[in-house]
């Protein structure tokens, strides 16, 4: 039997179709993915994440560890709550994890990272961490919950009390706010779906209290299928599927993500980086839209006139209505024409700027 | 338990196959199929004079989970793909058995009918496919 979130008897009450999921068994969906995938564009809908695994790292050198660790630059991160997105890389430029770090105090961070990478994350953390003095410490003890939407901080907002809703409905985007001291609630103006929300590290024990609650206020859960749909259409990267191990962040659409300035700044993987972007990467991630009926799928070959690609994340978009994908192509593929094998059928498809949504409106022309 | 009509033959695929008196039959997928699958988001079916043998893939279901491949039950000639889901795939989900049909085939041989399963040895083949 796999892993169970804290919040596994509430799916199952409420008819969430389950699934192994990196040795959890979480909900696929409650019914119908589509419907929930456009209760989160429209309304608001709620994710247990709680398979995601908190981190906290704590030590009066920690800055300096994440200095050393992450791919993005950590003293972007200056003011209380802000968050960064970074990768953690090995020294070979792949991409071990992909995370969000918020800064809480100068000697405490708190880290996200991806439930089926969770083990060799904490490997490698308390690995590097070690020279720093910096204590790692998974936190079991949370669940975590992503309520998204327009209507999500509403929602949210309703339920919080105090301080701790005062300072919640001020946050910023990437911003997060805890009472620590004080129940241990976390609340993250963060998400996964391009659509405001928050993403809430909250104790196991409070958790179906605060899940019962917002479904009683209306709002919908939302499974895993509906989540991959979400990112997919904001255009954010799944590890293990459109980066790993052996692509780096400037082949995976994460060249964003990389903290270049100032030079000295030595992080792992920076010496394979450097000769890559002077060298220019040999592949691109990009964003296609099939022009025809069909689903894009992970793996499906991509033909460019500077040679094959592949799919690595494809599925229909709902609020597109149309099948859409990331695709690592040549880098020295030029204009927005390609052809992508379908089951040995060859269909016109068009690179296209991401996102192709973002805060419930369509950014691509269909 | 999903809904297994009984006058309806089935696959251990998960298509139902229904015999008319004219030696013509529709197919489709259960509606045990489609709730595995979810929801629809394309359908692929086979053009017009197409001849399958018995468990040949035949029409292809997508739905934003997966593709999957649809088996002919028999073997025959398709007279007709169902054009209408084209634009409504989601008839697959809402009515497997009635406007979610995939083809119309003339079968070759109605005998073999017989031996797909009726609806008593398939909903025991699903429920030994739960547990």
């Amino acid at each position: 039997m796999g892993n169970h979130t804290p919040l596994y008897d509430q799916h199952v009450r409420m008819g969430g179709k389950i699934v192994d999921f990196a040795g959890w068994e979480m909900p696929i969906n409650y019914g119908s993915q589509i419907e929930e995938h456009h209760a989160v564009r429209r309304d608001a809908g709620m994710f247990d994440v709680s398979h995601m695994c908190v981190v906290d790292l704590s030590g009066a050198h920690t800055r300096a560890f994440l200095r050393k660790l992450l791919a993005n630059n950590i003293d972007r991160l200056q003011a209380p709550g802000k968050a960064l997105y970074s990768c953690m890389l090995n020294e070979r430029g792949g991409v071990i994890d992909d995370l969000i770090v918020y800064f809480l105090r100068e000697d405490f961070f708190r880290m996200v990272v991806n439930a089926g990478t969770r083990e060799k994350d904490l490997a490698w953390l308390k690995q590097q961490a070690q020279p720093f003095g910096v204590s790692v410490r998974a936190r079991p003890d949370f669940a975590m919950i992503a309520v998204q939407g327009p209507a999500a901080r509403d929602h949210v907002l309703d339920l919080l009390q105090g301080d701790l809703r005062d300072c919640a409905a001020e946050l910023q985007p990437f911003f997060a706010v805890t009472n620590i001291e004080d129940g241990e609630w976390f609340v993250a103006r963060t998400g996964y779906t391009g659509e405001d929300g928050f993403e809430i590290v909250l104790p196991a024990a409070d958790a179906e209290r605060f899940w019962c609650a917002l479904a009683e206020r209306g709002v919908r859960p939302i499974g895993l299928g509906a989540r991959d749909t979400l990112r997919l259409e904001a255009g954010m990267n799944l590890y293990g599927s459109d980066m790993t191990e052996d692509t780096t962040p400037l082949e995976s659409g994460l060249g964003w993500t990389l903290g270049w300035e100032p030079a000295e700044r030595d992080f792992i993987g920076r010496a394979v980086l450097d000769k890559q972007r002077a060298a220019g990467a040999p592949s691109k991630l990009v964003a296609l839209l099939l022009e025809g009926k069909g689903v894009l799928r992970n793996h499906q070959k991509v033909l460019t006139a500077a040679g094959e690609g592949e799919i690595t994340s494809g599925s229909f978009a709902p609020s597109l209505g149309r099948s859409i994908a990331l695709a690592r192509i040549p880098a020295a593929a030029n204009g927005e024409r390609c052809e992508v094998d379908i089951r040995g059928r060859l269909e016109p498809a068009r690179i296209v700027k991401l996102p192709f949504v973002r805060n419930g409106e369509v950014k691509v022309a269909i | 338990m999903s809904n297994i009509p009984a006058d309806l033959k089935y696959t251990k695929s998960h298509e139902w196959l229904k015999l008319a008196a004219d030696g013509t039959a529709l197919v489709g997928i259960t509606e045990h199929a489609q709730d595995q699958l979810g929801d629809m988001v394309y359908v692929e079916v086979p053009d017009a004079g197409r001849s399958v043998k018995a468990n040949e893939a035949c029409a292809v279901v997508e739905s934003v989970k997966a593709a999957s491949d649809v088996y002919a039950p028999v073997a025959g000639d398709v007279i007709e793909g169902n054009a209408g889901l084209a634009d409504a795939p989601e008839s697959v989900n809402q009515d497997p058995y009635g406007s979610g049909w995939l083809l119309k085939l003339k079968v070759a041989d109605t005998a073999a009918v017989d031996a797909l399963m009726d609806a008593a040895a398939y909903a025991a083949f699903v429920a030994a496919e739960e547990h």
